[in-house]
């Protein structure tokens, strides 16, 4: 295969504290030359992209999607699911194991890694279950889930309901360095619930869910983990209130990471005003002092990492009364979009969003899985090239992933992905990109 | 200053003289909620309405208005007194009506509405009206059918035609809304009623108490906001009907004791029932509104239900006029 | 746009006597007489004549008041709903004689809804008809009993009938439009 060259671009590699225009040469894949401005790359004969005005970073790492295989192909594919993220500009993704049957054993793993390497087009790192069958009652088998190659533990889709399992899985899994990934949900606060709990969900007549019902599962979490000292990871946080337990268990030393998604980031309740059931997801959309707070936390660095919770549907799953519909938004190809506008309007700097997106995440998941999230000369030549200023309309028939369930549709977008190259092919390019290849 | 600013607001005369008086304020195709009402719009239901309770008090009480159109009645949940009341509308106005009704026990999921809602489509309905157990299914429904659809009733979100109705009886009473104390004592929290209420009462002027247990009461009232219009809560059933115009309880359901928002009956009855003692702190000729149906002895004493600043029947009878009112201005023209 | 003024004050007055005397003179038994204007402008109409027979034969005929709108034939078509108004008849009419009064008489599909709407109040002995204006283009077979003025138009032009009562000022006009067009 012949070496490529992006040549011309803006460097963004927080891994190694890079900004600056240069170019970058990929070999065999791996990243082989990292050259600033004016340098000549040391291969005369290869492919080239001409990045000039785009921003080329690591392939980003998304730790939390749902690629719904196996069980439910109808929603979503290993195949489908892996093509989305890559147009989303992701070189890795993190699956979570509510399939059916779950992700609970050896087998199951294997079936999703090697599905992965043979339809799939990037790198997909399966997480294990905390509980047998997701039951929530007995641990799953976490050794041989860890010897499999899961990168945590969770029941997502579902809270790990008792303490006491919560506890025990914590416990059980210090050995593996492997973290406990919980979807912080009290159920029984929560029950019935559709939107967030407010003024919104009284206009619209639809039960509420309350911060707390988060905020009380993570003070808990929060809790075991420091009584275990194991590593607990909060998935996908929502409220002002979980930002500040996250923030008070890291200034007391506690083993605490957690993420929050695009859409909380961006989106308010607001969203389901004329009940769209595209903007109904669990947890659902907050308040504007929420995402405030959010943001606040990314940029101090409470919140450690930005994932997707892409959860494809099927167009008959939500074309149904909004009590009925599935929670869930497909989020992998808007991702970046969402996100830019954030950038746009000076919340968050480029160099922020691109390391919650690949060395933060990177370093979550560690070096087992090869020298993620980095430019550097000798890792993998996972690398995304997006344009900043490119904007664009979200069409949901265009979408590479089944799931065409999304509030942002018809909406516009400032910041796309170009290309996407995962251990040196190119595997997702606009059709705008600057492509030269060589015989 | 008001009659001056009444000339000014006259409309201007029409065109031809020969065609009738023109409607520029409506602009509704469906009647989801009364949330996106002006008070013009309101006034026009009100007016028209009283054109259609002369229609009900001729020795024949049916005009052709509405002659070849079809009016399904679609619903979800039981409701013969709603169901009738949009039947005799209809049928006032001449309109076809089918009743289609589905058991709530066979709706587990979405596909039966969309399901329903394509047959009526094929069939050629021209206004459906939809009452549902989910909140916002009518919203779904006007997405996916040419039809007029008419909200009769969903979940705890809306139940506009009510409303109206409420409104349009105290009016009758009063002579007008704007600055009068309405009170709403109960369950509001699930009821669509009180919701829908609340909308049009303030969008009229009026002032609205809430009163219910806390447990009862949905998250985020009582301050100025965007998203909802302002209202008083007051707990104290003493202290909410002090000086009201016109107090409306609502129906306890049983279940809400059975999933613990209640402690028990006996006390909901002793803090929140309506009785004559209560009442008395209301102003002498404050009315009583109930949407019916009523538990008496529970929300309301009989001896209120009964008396005579009771206009419970009253509603139901303004019930029909307001439909057909609401029917006419869906259906035979199109709106602006 | 030209207008021209048809119908001054002075000549609306004496119109209407001669209409109320008209009346007068067809129905012998005056007692059986109830006219009813047709909203909006044939109400006040009706009221004048009624004052004027008043004062003729110091005799109080009924005046009722009636809203066609539920009963047009083309409610389906229109751009713009009429706004219904409270039709109000006062005393039974069977058996009575009804002089229907309206401003102008033009396609005749007012007058036929109008008459279906009294129907359905009762059965009156016979229905007249009584206009300030005819303007001719008949659609349907209906021609007035009491006209105050014939003036043959054509259908680009407006009459216009403005009343004391409702608009303030007695007059009407006729108002050339051809084809409208959005001023510049």
């Amino acid at each position: 295969m012949k070496p490529l060259l992006i040549k011309g671009s803006r460097i963004v590699d927080p891994a190694q504290g890079i900004d600056d225009t240069g170019s970058l040469l990929v070999s065999d894949g791996v990243i082989s030359w990292l050259g600033k401005k004016g340098d000549t790359s040391p291969s005369a004969d290869s492919d080239i992209i001409d990045a000039a005005g785009l921003v080329v970073c690591p392939g980003f790492i998304d730790l939390h999607c749902h690629l719904r295989q196996p069980g439910f192909e109808e929603k979503e594919t290993i195949a489908t699911g892996t093509r989305a993220a890559a147009k989303g500009g992701f070189t890795t993704v993190c699956c979570m194991p509510n399939t059916i049957p779950p992700l609970d054993s050896q087998a199951t793993v294997d079936y999703v890694k090697s599905t992965a390497v043979e339809e799939g087009v990037i790198r997909v790192l399966p997480i294990g279950c905390v509980s047998k069958g997701r039951e929530g009652e007995e641990l799953a088998e976490m050794a041989e889930l860890a010897s499999a190659g899961v990168i945590g533990y969770s029941d997502d889709g579902n809270c790990v309901v008792r303490s006491r399992l919560m506890r025990r899985a914590l416990e059980y899994s210090w050995g593996f360095g492997r973290p406990i990934i919980d979807h912080c949900e009290d159920t029984t606060l929560t029950e019935g619930g559709q939107i967030n709990e407010g003024i919104i969900a009284t206009r619209l007549g639809l039960q509420g869910i309350p911060n707390a019902a988060e905020e009380s599962m993570v003070a808990r979490d929060i809790a075991l983990a420091e009584l275990t000292g194991a590593w607990l990871h909060v998935a996908h946080v929502s409220t002002a209130g979980s930002v500040e337990l996250v923030r008070r268990a890291k200034a007391k030393g506690i083993k605490v990471t957690a993420e929050v998604t695009p859409h909380h980031l961006t989106l308010t309740e607001e969203k389901v005003l004329g009940y769209d059931t595209n903007a109904k997801v669990n947890p659902p959309l907050r308040s504007q002092a929420d995402v405030q707070a959010l943001i606040q936390g990314l940029n101090d660095n409470t919140i450690d990492i930005i994932a997707t919770d892409h959860a494809p549907h099927t167009e008959e799953d939500k074309l149904c009364e909004f009590g009925f519909a599935p929670f869930g938004i497909s989020g992998l190809e808007t991702a970046l979009g969402s996100l830019m506008t954030l950038m746009h309007q000076g919340y968050l700097s480029l160099n922020t969003l691109v390391a919650k997106l690949t060395s933060e995440p990177a370093r979550i998941i560690g070096d087992e899985h090869g020298q993620l999230g980095t430019l550097a000369v000798g890792a993998p030549a996972d690398i995304t090239i997006f344009d900043p200023e490119q904007e664009w309309v979200v069409d949901t028939r265009h979408f590479a992933s089944k799931g065409k369930n999304t509030p942002l549709a018809d909406s516009r977008l400032k910041g796309k992905v170009m290309a996407t190259v995962y251990g040196g092919n190119l595997v997702y390019h606009d059709n705008a990109l600057k492509l030269k290849t060589k015989g | 200053m008001m009659s001056t600013l009444r000339q000014k607001e006259a409309p201007a005369l029409p065109k031809n003289p020969d065609a009738t008086a023109k409607t520029p304020v409506w602009r509704h195709s469906h009647i989801l909620d009364v949330d996106d009402f002006s008070p013009q719009e309101i006034e026009l239901i009100f007016s028209t309405t009283d054109a259609m309770k002369e229609v009900l008090s001729r020795p024949i009480k049916k005009v052709p208005a509405l002659r070849g159109k079809t009016i399904v009645t679609l619903f979800y949940e039981p409701s013969t007194r709603t169901r009738i009341s949009f039947e005799l509308a209809a049928k006032n106005l001449s309109a076809d009506t089918v009743h289609l009704s589905t058991s709530a026990s066979s709706v587990t999921k979405g596909e039966s509405l969309i399901d329903s809602l394509s047959t009526l489509q094929a069939l050629g309905a021209n206004v459906v009206v939809i009452r549902h157990s989910q909140s916002g299914a009518p919203y779904l429904a006007a997405r996916y059918l040419e039809a007029s659809i008419v909200n009769a009733g969903d979940g705890w979100h809306a139940h506009p035609t009510q409303a109206l109705l409420d409104l349009y009886t105290i009016r009758e009473h009063k002579g007008k809304i704007k600055g009068l104390k309405v009170v709403i004592i109960g369950d509001i929290l699930h009821s669509r009623v009180a919701h829908s209420n609340i909308w049009s009462l303030t969008t009229m002027g009026a002032a609205v108490t809430l009163c219910a247990p806390p447990t009862l009461l949905p998250a985020g009232l009582g301050h100025e906001q965007k998203h909802f219009p302002k209202v008083s809560l007051e707990p104290d059933i003493e202290r909410a009907v002090e000086s009201a115009d016109a107090v409306m309880t609502l129906r306890l359901q049983r279940e809400r004791q059975q999933s613990g928002l209640l402690p028990s009956l006996r006390e909901y009855v002793q803090l929140y029932q309506l009785n004559e003692s209560r009442l008395a702190r209301a102003k002498p000729d404050a009315l009583v509104l109930h949407p019916g149906p009523v538990n008496e002895g529970i929300e309301i004493s009989p001896g209120v239900a009964h008396g005579p600043q009771s206009v419970i029947d009253q509603q139901v009878a303004n019930g029909v006029a307001v439909r057909m009112a609401l029917l006419y201005l869906l259906v035979g023209g199109k709106s602006i | 746009m030209t207008k021209k003024t048809v119908m001054t004050p002075e000549d609306m007055r004496r119109t209407l006597a001669r209409i109320a005397h008209e009346i007068i003179e067809r129905n012998k038994v005056l007692g059986h007489l109830v006219l009813v204007g047709m909203h909006t402008r044939g109400v006040p109409l009706a009221e004048r004549l009624a004052a004027n027979i008043a004062s003729y034969e110091s005799l109080s005929i009924p005046v009722g008041a009636l809203d066609i709108s539920l009963y047009r034939d083309d409610l389906a078509s229109l751009e713009l709903k009429p706004i219904v108004q409270r039709s109000d008849i006062p005393v039974n009419i069977d058996g009575k004689s009804v002089v229907l009064v309206d401003d102008v008489l033009y396609t005749g599909r007012s007058i036929r809804a109008a008459m279906d709407a009294l129907m359905d109040f009762g059965r009156p002995r016979d229905i007249q008809l009584a206009v300030l204006i005819d303007r001719g283009h008949r659609e349907l077979p209906v021609r007035a009993d009491y006209i105050g003025k014939n003036i043959p138009s054509s259908r680009d032009e407006e009459i216009q009938v403005q009343l004391e009562e409702t608009d303030g000022v007695d007059e009407v006009t006729i108002i050339y439009a051809p084809a409208p067009k959005e001023a510049p």
